[in-house]
């Protein structure tokens, strides 16, 4: 059980994240949703401590991320990142390294039988021994998550983790992610931009909007008003053949111009004011 | 999961196939430490020189084995492996494959202050007849040399702490500490006499036989710590090859190790350098060339440098006291000179794609 309290996060003088709480329990799917630049990807390394915030706790089974060493963190929290460098390793060992927070000198019998586990469990057997830079970007991504579920963590967080997958294998892999949670009892926290995925596989919706939380809850948050307020642009929640698809409708946008400002329009209004700051300091 | 063995069995067979590569190079580098110490004017055959090591060799042959031949071997093969190491080491820190210890301006530093001692110090100089010029007061040079090349590191540690210690920080100003150093040489080269002037020049050729007993030990004694400390770090190298943050994500410790690391391998290549003068190309393409060979997993590619380098400058020294004999090239153009065209080789070649 993941509780976050009062998280405060800014670079320099930008404040990114204001007053996030919320609580992540076991065999939770949670799906962070938000514009780009609302401060997803800075939320979920905050919650790992590859950032730190200015204040504001987050408590795994009650022991503070904070306070605990780096690798205490990584026994309790796994986390994918949106890009993925390879290096010249081959798959085992890069799944391999994800037993490097319970490893001391040198891997056991045991964190070799898991390796092999959940490399069979994602579907990467045929290519164990290939160098990981010679691989597809999804199967890149297969690779890293695998090296995540290694870990056995607690909690797993991962930030855009079927951008580089084609359909099927996006499929493959949320259900892949959502079966582990389960049955490990893992909290799995996805920033993930695909909202049909995300009514797919996660139960739990969490909305950021200018670094706060707009909105947390379950299915039932998934409303047109929410989401398209979140987005600034008319959405529709549909369901086709019993499931829940949300259509986004731009061409409703011009009939209701007062709703919503567009982010366009507002970075236009902030550009603006930069070159006028900038005039004047010239002056 | 009916059966996991084979899968386990096979990357145990590719472990195992990456410590035969390492014992190979372990007989490489022993053969060509041998020929290092048989070749020469001295006409020495194998059986002399076990023999002598047996303490059952000539006068002769003890003088020439244990007072020339052996110390510049073994001054070889320590540098080699100190620069190899440091060199694999700083490529992962920085996340850089151009970094080495000319990088972040060690050995530039290291030349200022060899130049700065030679020249303004008066540390001396004498001919020597075979040798060319040797300076009469090694011990000065070479603390001045260390004194500097610790200077450059210090600044670029320093200036990186002002904001967060990015690698980007740390080579670029490395790279401008370099240029700084380079032009204080210069100038004080313009500055200098003709003989002084020959003997700052050859001071940075390098000669694996200019070092003492005692600055062998001292050698040895620093690139072994560093060596046990770089390998304890393995996993922690290994995590870092996929990203900073992901590193992170499994439990290093991120800034503290870069800035450990990056000052043990400064300590160690600038001890190295100060002793036996500039040798850089060997600790940037050691490591390239062996992760070509056996992959980036620092747990084979540590020791695998190590190798790689020692045999790079005993080779190099073989070649350079062998080619225009009695006359000693410098050690540090012939490394690159032979270093340079392999190097070419394996980047375009490419081996060991599995």
């Amino acid at each position: 059980m993941m509780k976050v309290k009062d998280l405060n996060f800014s670079y320099g003088c930008h404040a990114v994240l204001r007053k996030i709480e919320f609580d992540a329990k076991e065999g939770q799917c949670i799906a962070i949703l938000g514009n780009n630049g609302a401060g997803k990807s800075t939320l979920i390394q905050c919650l790992n401590h590859i950032l730190s915030p200015q204040s504001g706790a987050v408590l795994i089974d009650g022991a503070d991320v904070y306070r605990l060493k780096r690798n205490e963190v990584a026994k309790r929290m796994a986390y994918v990142a949106q890009k993925n460098a390879g290096g010249r390793f081959t798959v085992f060992d890069s799944v391999l390294l994800g037993r490097k927070p319970h490893i001391k000198m040198e891997p056991s019998q045991k964190d070799l039988q898991i390796t092999e586990s959940v490399i069979r469990r994602m579907g990467l057997e045929e290519f164990s021994l290939r160098y990981v830079d010679e691989l597809s970007g999804g199967e890149m991504q297969k690779v890293m998550l695998a090296r995540a579920l290694v870990q056995q963590p607690r909690i797993l967080l991962l930030d855009e983790p079927t951008s580089n997958l084609d359909l099927r294998n996006q499929y493959e892999v949320l259900a892949a992610v959502r079966e582990v949670a389960e049955q490990e009892q893992i909290s799995v926290i996805i920033v993930i931009h695909d909202l049909n995925l995300a009514l797919k596989y996660c139960n739990r919706f969490l909305f950021v909007k200018d670094g706060g939380i707009y909105a947390y809850g379950d299915q039932k948050i998934m409303t047109p008003e929410i989401i398209g307020s979140v987005y600034g642009i008319p959405v529709a929640v549909e369901s086709v053949r019993g499931v829940s698809v949300v259509v986004p409708l731009p061409e409703q946008q011009a009939l209701q111009p007062d709703k919503e400002p567009l982010p366009e329009k507002k970075n236009a209004a902030r550009s603006q004011e930069l070159v006028r700051a900038h005039s004047s300091l010239s002056l | 999961m009916q059966n996991s063995a084979p899968k386990i069995k096979s990357y145990r067979d590719y472990i195992r196939f990456k410590i035969m590569i390492l014992l190979l190079f372990v007989l490489l580098t022993a053969a060509a430490a041998l020929v290092a110490v048989i070749a020469g004017s001295a006409g020495l055959t194998p059986t002399d020189v076990f023999r002598t090591l047996a303490g059952k060799g000539t006068k002769v042959n003890q003088t020439v084995i244990f007072g020339l031949r052996l110390p510049r071997t073994v001054t070889a093969i320590v540098a080699g492996i100190g620069l190899a190491v440091t060199g694999c080491a700083m490529q992962s820190i920085l996340r850089n494959p151009l970094a080495s210890a000319s990088t972040i301006g060690v050995s530039q530093g290291a030349a200022f202050g060899a130049a700065f001692a030679i020249v303004v110090l008066g540390a001396g100089v004498q001919f020597h007849t075979a040798e060319g010029v040797t300076v009469t007061n090694p011990y000065l040079v070479s603390a001045c040399a260390f004194a500097f090349s610790l200077l450059s590191t210090f600044v670029v540690l320093g200036l990186s702490r002002f904001k967060e210690i990015s690698p980007e920080t740390m080579i670029l100003s490395g790279v401008a500490l370099s240029a700084l150093f380079s032009g204080g040489t210069a100038i004080i080269q313009y500055f200098a006499d003709d003989v002084s002037l020959s003997a700052v020049v050859f001071w940075t050729f390098g000669d694996m036989g200019r070092t003492s007993v005692k600055q062998i030990w001292i050698m040895a004694g620093v690139t072994a710590l560093s060596f046990i400390y770089f390998l304890l770090n393995r996993w922690n190298y290994n995590a870092l090859e996929s990203g900073e943050s992901s590193a992170k994500g499994l439990g290093v410790n991120v800034n503290a190790m870069r800035l450990t690391g990056m000052v043990i391998c400064s300590f160690t290549a600038a001890i190295i350098v100060s002793f036996v003068g500039i040798v850089n190309f060997v600790g940037l393409i050691s490591p390239h060339v062996m992760r070509r060979i056996i992959g980036g997993d620092y747990r084979f590619l540590l020791p695998a440098s190590a190798l790689m380098g020692a045999l790079m400058l005993l080779f190099s020294d073989i070649v350079a006291r062998l080619v225009v004999s009695p006359v000693v090239l410098p050690i540090g153009a012939i490394t690159s000179f032979l270093g340079a065209p392999l190097f070419l080789y394996l980047i375009f070649k490419g081996v060991g794609r599995r």
